[in-house]
C-alpha cells in the first residue's frame, strides 16, 4: 500500500483513511508500468505542494480563510502561496462560506471556469450542507449539490487548524491520483465527448443565456 | 408647541398606539404631506429605519423611525396600505434619500409598490423569484416547489420600473433607463477581490471616469428576517453574530437589548461593562481589518500582514473567555454566557499597552506613504447633507461631519460613564473615512482602559424564564455597531416567536450612497471608496 505522506504528522493521525486506501486500490487495479507510475510521482509531488486557492469568500468563513492566508497560520508553509483572484489561474476553491440561490449559478460558472484538474473544498457549515440557514427559502443547503466536493471541512466557522488539516488532507488525495491515463477525470470518455458534442451543437438558448422577456 | 400637538394639527387622522416604544399611526393618503412636513418644517432629516410588516387583513405596513439631527427627537410612525391586494403607498424617497434602497427592500420583500419611486426592482431575490417570502402567506413548506435553484443566468435589465398614478387615479408602470444602449457599462463582481464579498457594481464609464453606478444585492441573502418569525427569542441570538460577522458581539448587544427593553429586564451593572468593553474590543478588531483589507486592495501587502497579526491577538482575548473567534456567541438574554477569564484583566492591559506604540508604526508603514495619500485624499467626498440623508451611520457619517455616534446620542452600557472622544472629520474623502477608524482605535482603546480595573462583582446572568415571551407592541434598540448603528426593530404579539424581527443593516445606506459618491471618480477610485466606505456584505443582504 503506497501512503500519501505529509511529513508532518504521521499517516495514522489523519481521519478517513480508508477512502484514500479505495482510491489506491482502484488505482491498482487499473495497473500503470513502472516509467509512468514514478513519473505520476514527481507531478503529484509537484503538485500537492503548490496548491493555488481562488479567492472566493461570500461570508463569515472567509475573515477565517484571510485569517489562514495571514501571518499567525500562514498556509504558504504548505505551499497554498498565491491566492488568485481568477479562476482562470487557480487549482482549487475553497468555498467559505453560505451559497444563496442567487450565488448558485455564479459559483458554477466560475467553477465551470477553472482549468482541470480542480478540487472543490467545502468550508463550513453552510457549504456543507447550510449549516444555521438550512431553513431558509434563499440558501443552497450543500454546496455538493452543484458541484463535485473533494474535502469537507466543518464548523461555523472551522478554525484555521481546521481549515490547515483540510487542505493536507486535498494534499494527500492529490498525492495519489494518477496523471497519466485519465484516471483523475471526474467523468468518463464517453459522457466527455458527449458533452463536448452538445456544446458544439446547441444554440444559443441552451448555452444557459436566458432571453430578457421583453413583454413585460 | 409639543410634538404630539403638531402630528394632530398637521394630520387630523393621526392616532397613536402606545403599545411597546409607541407609534404613530398616519392614513397612507397622507403619508408623502407629512413626511414632507417632518423634513421640512420639524427638521427630522434622518431616516433611521424602514420596516415593512404584514397587518394581515389591513395590508401591509411601513414602520418609518426619524430623527432630527440637530435636536435629536425622534418619532415613530407606520402606515398601511388600502389592502392586501391594492398594496401600494407613496414613497418617500424623494424626502428622504435612504428609503430608496429601503423601498425596495420592502418591495421585494413584501410586494408594496411604491408609488413615484424611480426604480422599483427588487433588491435582493432575483427577478425571476416568485411570490413575496416575508409575507405570512407566503408557503414555506412548497418554496422549494415555487422556486427552485435556477441554475441559469441572472439577466441584469437595463431598465428599472416605476408605478405612478394619473390624476384619474389610473395605475402606470413605466420604464426608467439606467444606461443606454450606446453607454459602455462593466460588470464588476460579485467574485471580485476588491468587493469585499459578493457584491455587485454595474458601472458605466466614460474613458475610466464613473458616470453611473448600479449597485446589485442579494448574493448572500440568507433570509435570516424570516427565520427568525419561527424561531424563539433565544434562538434568533444566533444569527445575529453572523450578520457582519465584524460586529459579532455589537449584534447581539442590540438584539438582546432589544429583546431586555421589551421584557422590562435590567441587567446588573457587571454585565453592563463586559458587554462595552466586548464591544469596544470587536471595534478594535472590525478596525484592524479595516485597515489591513484597505491596503491590500492599495497595493501595500505588508500592511495586511501587520493588521491580521495584531488582530490575532483581540482573537486570542475573546477565545478564552467566549470560546469562539469569530463568531462568539457570547451575549445572551439578561446576561453573558460565561464570566470573564481569570485571564482577561491581564490581557487586555497588555493588549493596550502593545497596541498604542504599534499604531504610531501603522501610520509609518501606510498613512504617511505618498501614494496613499494621493489615493485617498480629496477622492470620493461625500457631503454631510447627503451623509445625513442616505443615513450612512458610523465612521462614514462622522468623516463627513455628522456627529452620529449612537454611543453618544443613545448611551447604552457604560457609555454614558465613560469619558471619549467623538471623533469628527470635515472633509467626507476616503482619507478622512480612514482616519476616522484608525483615530477610533485609540479611542476604543481610551474606553477600555477606563473599565478594565472597574469591572464590579455581580451576577453575570439574571435568571430568565425558559419561555420568553414579549409583551405586545414594537421595540427598537440600536448599538454603534463596528460601522454604524445597528438597530433591531421587533414586532410583538406576545407571542414567544417575534412576529417581525427587522435588523436595521448598517451597510446597506453605505451602498446606497456609492453612486452619489462615485460619479466624476475613475474607475480605480473605486476600489479606493469601496475599501474605505468598510461595508460587510452579509450585513447589507442579510
Amino acid at each position: 500500500m503506497k501512503k500519501p505522506v505529509i511529513k508532518s504528522i504521521p499517516y495514522e493521525e489523519f481521519n478517513n483513511n480508508d477512502y484514500l486506501e479505495r482510491m489506491v486500490k482502484q488505482l491498482r487495479e487499473n495497473g500503470t508500468n513502472v516509467v509512468l507510475g514514478c513519473l505520476d510521482d514527481v507531478i503529484n509531488w509537484g503538485r500537492s505542494n503548490s496548491l493555488w486557492p481562488l479567492t472566493f469568500a461570500t461570508s463569515c468563513c472567509g475573515i477565517e480563510f484571510m485569517a489562514v492566508g495571514a501571518a499567525r497560520y500562514d498556509f504558504a508553509r504548505f505551499g497554498f502561496e498565491v491566492t488568485r483572484a481568477s479562476p482562470r489561474q487557480a487549482d482549487f476553491i475553497m468555498v467559505a462560506g453560505t451559497i444563496t440561490d442567487k450565488m448558485a449559478p455564479v459559483l458554477k460558472r466560475l467553477y465551470d471556469q477553472m482549468a482541470d484538474p480542480k478540487y472543490v473544498v467545502a468550508v463550513g457549515g453552510c457549504a456543507i450542507s447550510g449549516g444555521p440557514f438550512k431553513k431558509s427559502y434563499h440558501v443552497v443547503n450543500g454546496v455538493d449539490k452543484i458541484l463535485p466536493v473533494d474535502v469537507y471541512i466543518p464548523g461555523c466557522p472551522p478554525r484555521p487548524e481546521a481549515m490547515l488539516y483540510g487542505l493536507m488532507q486535498l494534499q494527500r488525495k492529490v498525492k495519489l491520483e494518477k496523471f497519466f491515463g485519465g484516471a483523475n477525470k471526474q467523468m468518463s470518455y464517453k459522457e466527455y465527448e458527449k458533452l463536448m458534442e452538445k456544446d458544439l451543437t446547441a444554440d444559443k438558448n441552451e448555452l444557459n443565456v436566458e432571453q430578457p422577456d421583453m413583454s413585460k | 408647541m409639543d410634538l404630539a400637538e403638531k402630528i394632530k394639527t398637521l394630520v387630523p387622522g393621526a392616532e397613536y398606539v402606545e403599545s411597546g416604544d409607541g407609534l404613530w399611526k398616519i392614513p397612507s393618503e397622507k403619508l408623502h404631506d407629512f413626511a414632507k412636513a417632518l423634513k421640512d418644517e420639524l427638521h427630522f432629516d434622518f431616516l433611521r429605519s424602514l420596516t415593512g410588516t404584514d397587518c394581515g387583513e389591513e395590508g401591509f405596513g411601513v414602520v418609518y423611525h426619524v430623527e432630527a439631527t440637530d435636536s435629536g427627537r425622534q418619532i415613530v410612525f407606520k402606515s398601511v396600505t388600502p389592502g392586501r391586494e391594492k398594496c401600494e403607498l407613496p414613497t418617500v424617497s424623494d424626502i428622504w434619500k435612504a428609503a430608496e434602497m429601503n423601498e425596495r427592500e420592502v418591495y421585494d420583500y413584501f410586494g408594496v409598490e411604491f408609488l413615484n419611486h424611480p426604480d422599483m426592482r427588487r433588491l435582493y431575490l432575483r427577478d425571476d423569484w416568485e411570490g413575496y417570502p416575508l409575507r405570512k402567506d407566503y408557503d414555506m413548506d412548497k418554496t422549494r416547489e415555487i422556486n427552485p435553484i435556477r441554475m441559469n443566468n441572472e439577466v441584469a435589465s437595463d431598465d428599472s420600473p416605476s408605478y405612478e398614478l394619473d390624476e384619474r387615479g389610473n395605475f402606470i408602470r413605466k420604464r426608467h433607463v439606467i444606461f443606454d444602449n450606446d453607454e459602455y457599462v462593466i460588470n464588476i463582481g460579485p467574485q471580485h477581490p476588491a468587493t469585499h464579498g459578493v457584491l455587485r457594481f454595474r458601472v458605466s464609464l466614460e474613458g475610466e471616469i464613473i458616470k453611473k453606478l448600479d449597485v446589485h444585492c442579494g448574493y448572500i441573502h440568507r433570509g435570516i428576517e424570516k427565520m427568525c418569525e419561527s424561531l424563539t427569542y433565544p434562538q434568533t441570538l444566533a444569527l445575529t453574530d453572523r450578520l457582519d460577522y465584524l460586529g459579532a458581539q455589537q449584534n447581539r448587544h442590540a438584539l438582546c437589548m432589544c429583546i431586555e427593553k421589551g421584557l422590562g429586564v435590567e441587567v446588573s451593572d457587571r454585565v453592563k461593562y463586559i458587554r462595552t468593553i466586548m464591544d469596544e474590543l470587536q471595534r478594535i478588531d472590525s478596525h484592524l481589518l479595516f485597515f489591513s483589507c484597505l491596503c491590500m486592495d492599495m497595493g501595500a501587502l505588508t500592511a495586511f500582514f501587520y493588521g491580521f497579526r495584531d488582530r490575532e491577538k483581540v482573537l486570542d482575548i475573546f477565545e478564552e473567555t467566549c470560546g469562539g473567534r469569530l463568531i462568539m456567541n457570547y451575549n445572551t438574554i439578561g446576561g453573558v454566557q460565561a464570566d470573564i477569564h481569570p485571564n482577561f484583566v491581564r490581557r487586555v492591559k497588555d493588549f493596550i499597552k502593545y497596541m498604542r506604540p504599534t499604531l504610531r508604526e501603522y501610520h509609518e508603514v501606510f498613512t504617511g506613504n505618498v501614494i496613499a495619500q494621493t489615493r485617498l485624499k480629496g477622492v470620493g467626498v461625500l457631503k454631510r447633507e447627503d451623509a445625513i440623508s442616505f443615513g450612512t451611520t458610523g465612521g462614514t457619517g462622522r468623516a463627513s461631519g455628522w456627529a452620529c455616534d449612537v454611543r453618544k446620542r443613545h448611551p447604552y452600557g457604560v457609555y454614558d460613564k465613560v469619558d471619549f472622544k467623538e471623533i469628527v472629520f470635515g472633509e467626507g474623502d476616503c482619507f478622512a473615512r480612514y482616519m476616522v477608524r484608525m483615530k477610533e482605535i485609540e479611542e476604543s482603546l481610551n474606553i477600555i482602559e477606563q473599565l478594565i480595573d472597574n469591572i464590579p462583582e455581580g451576577e453575570y446572568q439574571l435568571k430568565m424564564k425558559p419561555v420568553i415571551r414579549i409583551p405586545e407592541g414594537t421595540y427598537y434598540s440600536a448599538v454603534e455597531g463596528s460601522r454604524g448603528e445597528f438597530g433591531v426593530f421587533i414586532e410583538s404579539k406576545g407571542d414567544k416567536y417575534p412576529y417581525r424581527l427587522k435588523f436595521r443593516s448598517t451597510g446597506l445606506p453605505l451602498v446606497s450612497c456609492m453612486d452619489t459618491i462615485c460619479r466624476g471618480a475613475k474607475i480605480a477610485d473605486l476600489i479606493a471608496i469601496g475599501g474605505t466606505l468598510d461595508y460587510v456584505v452579509p450585513d447589507i443582504d442579510r
